[in-house]
Order: structure tokens, then C-alpha cells, then sequence
């Protein structure tokens, strides 16, 4: 499961798993993976995986690059649960904490060439439910999938 | 898991064959100084190829973002080539896809460009 040393806590039961990990781009994609790897267990179809795991890294990236900013002080939580009818992912930062209505719209035609901003947009995009939740300190964002729901991609999203 | 990145010269145009992922790091790194050096060296025609690009997240996407306005305020052109599903699915629900010039034939690409 990814680079040991990267790790400082790991917990198990029989559906959920959570991790703390360093404000690194290598947890960024050991998330990403072990998103992949959980989806595909619980059976999603190969373009329900790519979303997932797509969106769960981009929530990463978020934590790790706009909450923690690579502070090595910082720790990123992030917990994985098959809930039997979901796939439900939740990421934490210890950053300064993200108000999503600030997030301008991508798809505006005055934002739509500009470099960044996209990742809270296709978040929304991939997943069938998304909530952001301000902590003290920090941010926490919860994805969920539904198993069995139809096919998402095509719902917007919106900001 | 790396990007890498090849470059061929055909009728005056750059084709910048990448493969891997774009993504935050690397990937998005690679890109970006490709694309820097090429508009150094005055070759401000280019066509990247996505053919074998598995995966672009939305720093990726940034990165191409960045790249087609950089070499167009150059006055050059920026094209792709070959999209996979995944990365053309992408470009669609975030609008880009109307953005780019997007080609499927490399002849055909090379042809589009503005002698």
C-alpha cells in the first residue's frame, strides 16, 4: 500500500480504512490509487473508476496543495468506507480552510482560460454527492458513490 | 507513471509526441518547459499528440491551458492531436473542447496550420 515512511497512522476495520499522510505529492497518488484499487474491489465499472479515483485526487490535491501548502507540519487525513450501498471518501487538511463559494465558475467564459480552478468543478462532476465542511482548522470534503447508480459525468456541477 | 515527451519536425510544424500522465509534478512540469523552450527556439507551430497520454488531472489541464495562450500570444498555434476517450471527455465537460483546435489525422493537422 504505497511508501511506508509516508504513513504515520493507518487504521482498519472490515469497511473502512483511514490514513494520516504527509503533505506530499506521493500521498497524492497513493490516495489516487488506493481509490482505484477500493473501487474496483467494490466493483465499479472502469469508467466509474477513472472518476473516482480522479476525483479523490484532485480533493487530495486540494489538501495537500491549497490547505497544507507542502507545510511538513501539516497532516492530510483521508478515510475510505464501502458503507455496502456507497463508496464514501473523506479528505481533511489542517490548512486555513476553503470556502467552496468563492470557488469561481470554470466553465464561465471569463475563467474558461484560465490556468486553475477546475478541480472543485470536476469533483462535483464525478461524484453523485459532494459536501465541504469548514473545521477549525481546515477543510474536510466528503465524496460518495453510489454503487449501482447510473453512470455520472454529464450533471455540471457547477462551482 | 511519468510523462515523456518526444518532438519530430514535419513541414514546419513541431510534433510533440507525449505519453504517461499529466498531472501536478512532473508531468505538468515537462510540458510546461517544452513548451517554453520550443517558442525560445522560434518554432511557435505546434501539435501535441495526446495519443498516448493516459491521464491528465486538472493541473494537466491548467498546463494545456497555459500552453495553448502562451504560444498564441506568440502568435503561433497550438493544436492536439489525437485524444483519447478519457482526455476528450474531459476537455468536453469543462468546456475546453470548443477551445482547442483538436485534430484526429496527423496529415490532415499538419495541413491546418497557417504557412
Amino acid at each position: 500500500m504505497g511508501a511506508p515512511t509516508a504513513i504515520d497512522h493507518t487504521k482498519m476495520t472490515a469497511n473502512r480504512v483511514s490514513y494520516t499522510l504527509d503533505s506530499t505529492l506521493d500521498s497524492v497518488n497513493k490516495v489516487e490509487h488506493t481509490a482505484e484499487e477500493l473501487a474496483a474491489k467494490i466493483g465499479f465499472s472502469e469508467d466509474e473508476r477513472h472518476r473516482i479515483a480522479m476525483a479523490v485526487r484532485e480533493a487530495a490535491v486540494n489538501a495537500v496543495l491549497h490547505g497544507n501548502a507542502y507545510d511538513p507540519n501539516k497532516k492530510m487525513m483521508v478515510s475510505f468506507e464501502n458503507t455496502g450501498q456507497s463508496l464514501v471518501i473523506k479528505v481533511r487538511d489542517q490548512g486555513k480552510g476553503l470556502d467552496p463559494s468563492t470557488v469561481p465558475d470554470p466553465l464561465s467564459p471569463e475563467n474558461l482560460l484560465k490556468q486553475s480552478g477546475r478541480g472543485i468543478f470536476l469533483i462535483n462532476s464525478f461524484m453523485d454527492e459532494v459536501q465541504i465542511r469548514t473545521l477549525d482548522p481546515g477543510t474536510e470534503i466528503t465524496l460518495v458513490k453510489h454503487v449501482g447508480a447510473p453512470a455520472s459525468g454529464g450533471r455540471g456541477g457547477g462551482s | 507513471m511519468t510523462m515523456k515527451s518526444s518532438s519530430r519536425q514535419i513541414d514546419g510544424v513541431t510534433v510533440l509526441d507525449l505519453s504517461g500522465r499529466i498531472t501536478l509534478g512532473e508531468g505538468s512540469v515537462i510540458l510546461r518547459d517544452t513548451i517554453r523552450d520550443l517558442i525560445g527556439r522560434g518554432q511557435k507551430r505546434i501539435l501535441l499528440n495526446l495519443g498516448d497520454v493516459s491521464y491528465i488531472d486538472s493541473s494537466g489541464i491548467g498546463e494545456l491551458v497555459s500552453a495553448f495562450t502562451t504560444v498564441r500570444n506568440q502568435g503561433g498555434e497550438l493544436k492536439l492531436l489525437n485524444l483519447t476517450k478519457k482526455v476528450h471527455d474531459l476537455l468536453q465537460i469543462t468546456k475546453l473542447y470548443t477551445v482547442f483546435d483538436i485534430k484526429d489525422d496527423e496529415a490532415t493537422a499538419i495541413k491546418s496550420f497557417a504557412k
